[in-house]
């Protein structure tokens, strides 16, 4: 037995600083986070939530946050339900994610956007629904969006691979493609001096309206470099308000196509599970004035 | 948590090494019927020193360190604002001391401070939160690398410390925005503090 007379085992017996007498029975702690898989460690709504594409970030935008509420060693699934009611149109989206030792992130999702009575006038016909698949992933590079000094950021490069399910339509309206690849690169940091989380990001893509109308256009066919950002105040510790904008490409000739924004309310009332609700405009769709209105979405997070 | 981990196996080869010495048949436990683990006295079995603490202060000795209020790990905020929010040094102690209350009892890291002179640490805590917050107090402890490294802390047990004092601050209803100021001078030390 002599092997397990370790001078570690010296040493900590005595050494005064690591070993007391008033704590007894500590040999039988075990602290229970320590090598669970699913550790869900991450601070409240550090996770971001879902964006209409599946990733995570404030909604609309993409922040260089990692799904789920793992730290570094564990793995985090999150799943989300949104719908978006437009004046004339109704996006409904869901999708999965997982969030791997906060580096890696792989996400699904799937946008249904409803025509209602605007397919009618589209000669689509009524409630005629463009589909798209979006897998995603997203790599964290460096830094933190909490801790580590405030001037740098969480940073993260990311690929999203769209796959639209009505390449016959996408065609007529002048698209190239029916799927294709956005690529971003995201900065995001939560400036806890000021309460305000900052959230930008670089996406290089070439989706008409997300890709519902397909990718590339008569007008330009190329992927252009587009922004979103995000600014977020932490009123209390489960419930951030803010808003968000995002360029968009013009590609197609039939329809203009313009930026978006939202103003978000996100509620976290407990670890897996957050709320968010927002007022959102992503400017005229498919010939269709200016297109405005609610988002409520449902994240579930472990 | 390889502290726990080696004390463990510590014990086990204490065990071993009692049970050889009573009974070579290697039957007997080193312990008395009725008498715990917990009972057993380490110091004596391992045949060391018991540390004997202070008398006036209650602490354990620990090895020579220079004193500096660099060891603080942030720079005090400027301005009577922050400690007054806080409570001043009075609501600064309660905030550390429960702080520690509420740590050593959190299922998530109270193992952490299993091995913790917890005297020592509630004054050390105190002194570097009421340093930072400039309400009066010089920090007289270690640097927080040198005071966290053997401990092997992990980026979830940072996290839960943060939770655990927020709710500390919360239940002295300090306002939300002045708790993030307070943990915007405490983040930049994870590097220090997170070792693996």
């Amino acid at each position: 037995m002599a092997f397990a007379w370790t001078p570690a085992c010296a040493q900590q017996a005595s050494s005064p600083t690591e070993v007391t007498a008033d704590a007894p029975g500590t040999l039988d702690n075990t602290p229970p986070s320590r090598g669970k898989l699913f550790n869900d460690d991450k601070l409240l709504l550090t996770n971001g939530v879902a964006t209409v594409e599946g990733s995570s970030g404030g909604g609309l935008s993409s922040w260089a946050v990692i799904p789920g509420m793992e730290t570094d060693h564990g793995i985090g699934i999150s799943a989300f339900v949104t719908g978006l009611s437009l004046r004339d149109f109704r996006l409904e989206a869901h999708g999965v994610s997982i969030g791997i030792k906060d580096r890696l992130a792989l996400s699904y999702a799937r946008e249904n956007f409803n025509t209602l009575s605007a397919g009618t006038a589209l000669g689509l016909g009524h409630g005629y629904t463009f589909r798209q698949d979006i897998i995603g992933t997203k790599l964290r590079l460096f830094g933190d969006a909490v801790y580590g000094p405030a001037w740098l950021p969480e940073v993260s490069i990311g690929a999203e691979f769209k796959h639209n399910l009505n390449a016959a339509v996408a065609r007529f309206v002048g698209a190239k493609q029916s799927a294709g690849t956005d690529f971003t690169a995201s900065a995001t940091k939560l400036m806890l001096g000021q309460s305000v989380l900052i959230a930008t990001t670089f996406r290089l893509t070439n989706a008409n309206q997300f890709g519902l109308l397909g990718f590339g256009g008569d007008r330009r066919s190329a992927r252009s470099a587009e922004f979103e950002g995000a600014l977020g105040y932490q009123i209390t510790r489960t419930l951030v308000v803010g808003g968000e904008v995002r360029t968009r490409p013009d590609n197609l000739g039939f329809a203009r196509e313009t930026g978006a924004h939202d103003v978000f309310v996100a509620w976290s009332p407990r670890k897996h599970v957050t709320f968010t609700g927002a007022f959102v405009d992503i400017g005229p769709v498919a010939t269709f004035r200016p297109q405005r209105g609610a988002y409520l979405s449902l994240q579930i997070t472990t | 948590m390889a502290l726990v981990r080696i004390s463990r196996l510590c014990a086990i080869a204490a065990l071993a090494l009692a049970g050889f010495a009573a009974n070579p048949g290697f039957a007997e436990p080193p312990t008395a019927p009725g008498q715990t683990q917990a009972d057993v006295d380490w110091f004596k079995e391992f045949g060391v020193d018991k540390p004997k603490r202070d008398p006036v202060t209650g602490e354990l000795p620990v090895a020579p360190y220079t004193h500096t209020d660099a060891n603080a790990g942030a720079a005090p905020f400027e301005g009577a604002g922050m400690a007054r929010a806080f409570g001043g040094q009075d609501g600064i102690h309660q905030i550390a001391d429960r702080l520690v209350d509420i740590a050593i009892v959190d299922p998530r890291i109270k193992g952490v401070f299993a091995a913790s002179d917890l005297v020592r640490l509630r004054r050390t805590l105190y002194e570097q939160f009421c340093y930072i917050l400039d309400a009066g107090c010089h920090y007289s402890g270690r640097d927080m690398a040198e005071s966290h490294k053997q401990l092997g802390i992990m980026n979830g047990e940072m996290n839960a410390l943060v939770e655990d004092l927020q709710r500390a601050m919360r239940e002295r209803h300090i306002a939300f925005a002045t708790q993030n100021r307070f943990l915007a001078k405490l983040a930049p030390m994870k590097k220090d503090v997170v070792r693996r």
